[in-house]
């Protein structure tokens, strides 16, 4: 019995050493940071050789096609995709914790725009030099912003991303209005289709209003279009003003009228897409991935050849999209950095986007495409998605993103769906975001 | 080696009672026992409590939560003692937190419940004899078989505004808004995979009640429903009392359904797991940490509570099984005998084929 | 097994005196009971049986039926048959282990005096106490300073964890109602422990064993973040991960079609598995849920 018990102590004793070790360097990891500054001050992009890609959405196998164009004209600078889950959540929480651990397994992120300011922050994605990156004035301004954390450049945008309204031209056109180019005249057109015996029924607006990113897309989309700002240009949140009540009225108040249909406050963008295909929805704001699945013939879409698409209106003048897209970044623990770099040349090359574009419809950052009589004739939504981008705001660029998004989501949320009056909101959301992007 | 001396004496433990816990406790048994169980021991301890320990301690720190003057997030982890949940109990994130608790705990009480009277149900009716019940048990596993990422997302799709759910209805109830209905959805959905595991193990503890005991209780003019409450509840007990128990430690730790189906930051379906998700989400890992821990703590409680109210025979059964091979039983143990001596019989004698083989 | 045969014959005799609605209740109940369950599942086999293009609708009935999901599936670069097939290796793998190693334990539970047994019980049910979201970074950092990112094991391991537990507790129930004249018969007649354990208590323990060992297959098949955050590899990705990547063609549409597809899939093999074990589950967790 004494035996056994010092025999078990001993063995408690030495599980307990054992665990403190294995412990200790579980926990040492992330503990001598400071030590990371080499290369964040740019120009170190060195070493050649193998590589990997880290991106979420290999879309319609397009990326496949890209890399092997890659690969076969660098064998020795061979790329390895390394594919995330679709649900960008889990993509960035791959990433970061890639980075924690200092891994080098991945070499080029494909990031969220709106991730870019916390990875830059973090120094987890080098700071790339202009200087190298020769094409950046060829992109759209708007896009370029994007990649930049206070003022430097992080990543280069590959695609972009802007709303358009789509709106069914054959009723518009049997109602004899034209497109809409304000929310007022939206709302006075959707009275008139509504006369029609034929869409009698028809909802007349909406966007993704489920409590989500989509949310804070919206949102934005809603204040800026009245003249309002979520985040002014000093980087300062400035968002309980008259204008953003204004914008977010616009959107409490076309759901208390029925003027946005009530089942929209649980859209996202594909139940928003669903709405609009089945031919319930006069109006919709959404992405122009919407353009191609909505005017497919082959019975999926009821209103095949019956919509158009037309810049967002805001409350009263043009509206103001809300910017989307990705930008490709260089793991700060990356090996063969300077392979990185000329891999994202080559992906946001003029030629790679073109072919990018071609195959899976993702807007792109290069200008010059926009204008292209051929792609044009590919998607007639290109003029208006141009317009979409070029004027578009990008999103707050803050470190604690993820913090802001829900404080802007629990606000809008709390207003469309009648807990908290607009003002309410909007001041919760100034104190809130004050005491987020302050600190 | 040694194994074969201390198995050979255990004839003598197995006739002695009482006083034989102590004498058998030699140096051997204890060896061979810590070697035997050291594999179990090793990878739990490793690969689960390694980390516990590891998120007990980050649950004290902070790190990566300021940014120095350039706009760098400054490197490095902070010490602040209990912060971490002194912060999770003040102010807003204090309603927070109750909030999930509740949450957190509806969950577990209506699923739970939900689950073991469905269960039983389940068990009762798949216990009558009929054809083709083999194909019965077969699709009440489908639930359970079918991975949760997958059936987290076949409901959402259900309980779209204009998903199927509606349209079978007849209604426009917006599942995934606040309030009862996205409760509601979480209910069902959890329920619908797991009730059958309940169900499952329900019936297994039926069938080993001997028939002579039923009909006993036939003769004896016992109505239906006090042969249930009176002969065949008591006799399932063990089984749905293990079921039972790991599905509470589950559903204290709920995440996915509710995650997914409803989504994140809905005041109504708000777990705590999903305050520690969303907290590591923000690299919040110190938070992330301390919600962690006082789920744990909580889980641990109740578990505890559970067992000592109602386990007796889940948790401690190790030590208390000898009064019945004793004949010492108390009134439970004397219900409980029928069965088992049944069922040692038929081991026995099945036994003797597979042993003399 | 015996066991199981056993009781439908009493009721019958039951069933046969009882007025009707004795006899057809039941059959009302286990009518409603499978729908129940299969109703979602046969609605998730619809849902990948429509084109991508209609996977808004609600028909009950596909029109037209069309297996482009499953095509989805399984084309060229998804890498979803491997998928599978590193999730057979790391469930089968994990249930093999549990299975060994639980049976040392609880064997070692059910038969072996000493003291602390409590406290071993104890201890073995509160590592499944921890939120499991919450394991992962610790985890992951571990892992990654003993290079076992983009192992085998990094997957098998920590699932063979998850699953112990439970194992540990069934087998230990079941371990214990056995005799133990059983094995001292067996000694008598010249066996030694080990063989006696094999010889007699394993062929007795068998449905329990199988029990364990489907609950801790579909445990580990089913196993998502683990395999997620520790493998950013294609070749060992397992099926669920590969699921979690499937995209629609443009990236903000979701392909619920191939995803219902691949869950179904992933869902057969397991559904044939149960169909073939059934009765030895049912068997087993009879024998080891009472005791």
């Amino acid at each position: 019995m004494r035996f056994e018990r010092s025999h078990t102590r001993k063995a408690v004793a030495l599980t307990v050493a054992s665990s403190l070790v294995l412990l200790a360097s579980a926990c040492g990891g992330g503990d001598d940071g400071g030590s990371g500054d080499s290369g964040s001050s740019g120009g170190a992009l060195e070493g050649r050789g193998p590589i990997t890609f880290a991106t979420g959405k290999d879309t319609s196998g397009n990326l496949t096609n890209q890399v092997a164009a890659w690969n076969s004209q660098h064998p020795d600078e061979k790329v390895t995709v390394a594919e995330l889950p679709e649900s960008a959540d889990q993509q960035r929480a791959q990433m970061i914790s890639n980075a924690q651990n200092k891994s080098d397994a991945f070499s080029v992120l494909n990031l969220d725009v709106v991730w870019t300011a916390e990875f830059a922050a973090n120094r987890w994605v080098t700071q790339l030099p202009e200087d190298q990156f020769p094409d950046l004035g060829k992109l759209l301004p708007s896009t370029l912003d994007t990649a930049k954390y206070r003022d430097k450049l992080y990543a280069v945008p590959v695609t972009s991303d802007g709303g358009l309204l789509y709106y069914r031209k054959d009723l518009l056109a049997k109602a004899g209005v034209k497109p809409p180019t304000t929310w007022a005249e939206m709302v006075t057109d959707c009275q008139k289709v509504k006369a029609l015996p034929e869409a009698k029924s028809i909802g007349c607006y909406a966007g993704q209003f489920e409590k989500y990113e989509g949310l804070t897309v919206n949102f934005s989309e809603a204040v800026n279009g009245a003249g309002g700002v979520v985040v002014g240009k000093d980087g300062k949140p400035n968002v309980d003003t008259p204008e953003a009540l204004a914008g977010l009225t616009a959107l409490t108040e076309g759901f208390k009228t029925g003027f946005i249909p009530k089942a929209a406050i649980t859209y996202q963008e594909e139940p928003g897409r669903r709405a609009f295909q089945e031919g319930n929805l006069l109006f919709h704001r959404n992405w122009p991935y919407v353009y191609a699945l909505a005017g497919k013939t082959d019975g999926s879409s009821k209103i095949a050849g019956k919509f158009a698409v037309a810049p967002l209106p805001g409350l009263k003048g043009p509206g103001v999209s809300t910017l989307g897209g990705h930008n490709y970044a260089i793991s700060e623990f990356a090996k063969n950095k300077a392979t990185a770099a000329d891999f994202i040349k080559f992906m946001s090359s003029e030629e790679r986007q073109r072919a990018n574009i071609e195959k899976t419809s993702q807007a792109p950052t290069w200008a010059s495409l926009y204008d292209d009589a051929a792609l044009n004739k590919q998607f007639p939504y290109l003029a208006p998605l141009k317009a979409s981008i070029e004027g578009a705001q990008s999103r707050p660029k803050v470190v604690k993103y993820g913090d802001v998004t829900t404080a802007i989501q629990e606000a809008a949320y709390g207003a469309l769906t009648g807990t908290t009056t607009p003002k309410d909101a909007l001041a919760g959301l100034q104190t809130k975001l004050s005491q987020l992007i302050t600190q | 080696m040694s194994t074969s001396a201390p198995v050979a004496e255990r004839p003598t433990p197995e006739t002695t009672k009482r006083p034989k816990r102590r004498s058998s406790f030699n140096e051997g048994t204890g060896r061979l026992a810590a070697l035997l169980l050291s594999p179990t021991m090793i990878v739990l301890i490793l690969v689960v409590g390694l980390p516990i320990l590891a998120a007990l301690r980050e649950s004290l720190y902070q790190s990566g939560q300021r940014i120095d003057e350039s706009g760098f997030v400054i490197q490095g982890s902070e010490f602040v003692g209990l912060d971490n949940f002194t912060a999770i109990f003040s102010g807003e994130t204090g309603d927070r937190f109750w909030n999930a608790f509740y949450n957190t705990t509806f969950f577990t009480v209506a699923c739970v419940v939900l689950e073991t009277v469905l269960g039983v149900a389940m068990a009762l009716v798949m216990h009558k004899a009929f054809k083709g019940r083999a194909i019965v048990r077969a699709s009440i596993l489908v639930p359970w078989a079918i991975p949760t990422v997958v059936s987290a997302l076949l409901w959402k799709w259900i309980f779209q505004a204009d998903g199927i759910a509606n349209d079978l209805l007849g209604t426009q109830i917006l599942w995934s808004t606040e309030g009862w209905q996205s409760v509601l959805s979480v209910i069902i959905a959890d329920t619908w995979k797991t009730a059958p595991f309940i169900g499952l193990l329900v019936l297994a503890g039926l069938q080993t009640i001997p028939d002579e005991v039923y009909e006993a209780a036939k003769v004896d003019g016992a109505r239906v429903w006090s042969t249930f409450v009176h002969i065949t509840m008591p006799l399932v007990k063990p089984a749905l009392l293990v079921a039972v128990l790991f599905r509470i430690l589950d559903t204290l730790r709920i995440f996915d359904l509710p995650f997914v189906l409803v989504g994140p930051n809905k005041e109504s379906v708000e777990t705590l797991s999903i305050l520690a998700y969303l907290e590591a989400n923000q690299t919040r890992y110190g938070p992330a940490a301390a919600y962690a821990t006082l789920l744990f703590i909580y889980v641990a409680v109740v578990a505890y509570v559970f067992v000592k109210l109602l386990g007796a025979d889940v948790f401690g059964d190790a030590i208390q099984r000898k009064p019945k091979k004793n004949g010492r039983s108390g009134r439970r143990r004397g219900k409980q005998e029928a069965p088992a001596a049944a069922l040692a019989g038929l081991t026995a004698s099945s036994g003797g084929g597979g042993g003399g083989a | 097994m015996a066991v199981a045969e056993k009781a439908p014959r009493a009721i019958d005799v039951k069933a046969a005196e009882a007025p009707w609605y004795r006899r057809w209740l039941p059959l009302i109940g286990v009518g409603l009971i499978v729908l129940y369950c299969l109703l979602p599942f046969f609605w998730m086999v619809v849902s990948s049986l429509r084109r991508p293009t209609d996977q808004f609708e609600n028909t009950i009935i596909p029109s037209p039926i069309s297996l482009t999901n499953f095509s989805d599936v399984f084309k060229a670069g998804t890498g979803f048959q491997r998928g599978l097939l590193n999730s057979l290796i790391v469930a089968g793998t994990v249930t093999i282990l549990t299975l060994i190693i639980g049976m040392v334990a609880a064997y070692t539970l059910a038969r072996l005096e000493f003291r602390g047994k409590n406290f071993v019980l104890a201890i073995i049910i509160v590592t499944s106490m921890f939120p499991g979201i919450s394991l992962v970074i610790p985890l992951k950092k571990l892992f990654v300073n003993i290079d076992w990112i983009n192992t085998y094991q990094a997957m098998i391991v920590p699932s063979l964890s998850f699953a112990l537990p439970l194992a540990v507790w069934l087998l230990t129930a079941f371990f214990r109602q056995m005799p133990r004249e059983l094995e001292q018969a067996a000694m008598v007649d010249g066996c030694t422990p080990a063989q006696a354990f094999r010889k007699v208590i394993l062929p007795l323990a068998a449905p329990g064993v199988f029990t364990t060992a489907i609950i801790t297959f579909i445990a580990a098949w089913n196993e998502f973040l683990i395999a997620l955050s520790m493998v950013n590899r294609k070749e060992i990705q397992t099926a669920n991960v590969v699921i979690s990547q499937f995209t629609g063609t443009s990236g903000r549409d979701q392909p619920f079609g191939s995803q219902m597809a691949a869950g179904v899939v992933v869902t057969i093999p397991l559904v044939i598995a149960v169909l073939l074990f059934q009765r030895r589950i049912v068997a087993g967790l009879t024998a080891g849920g009472v005791k």
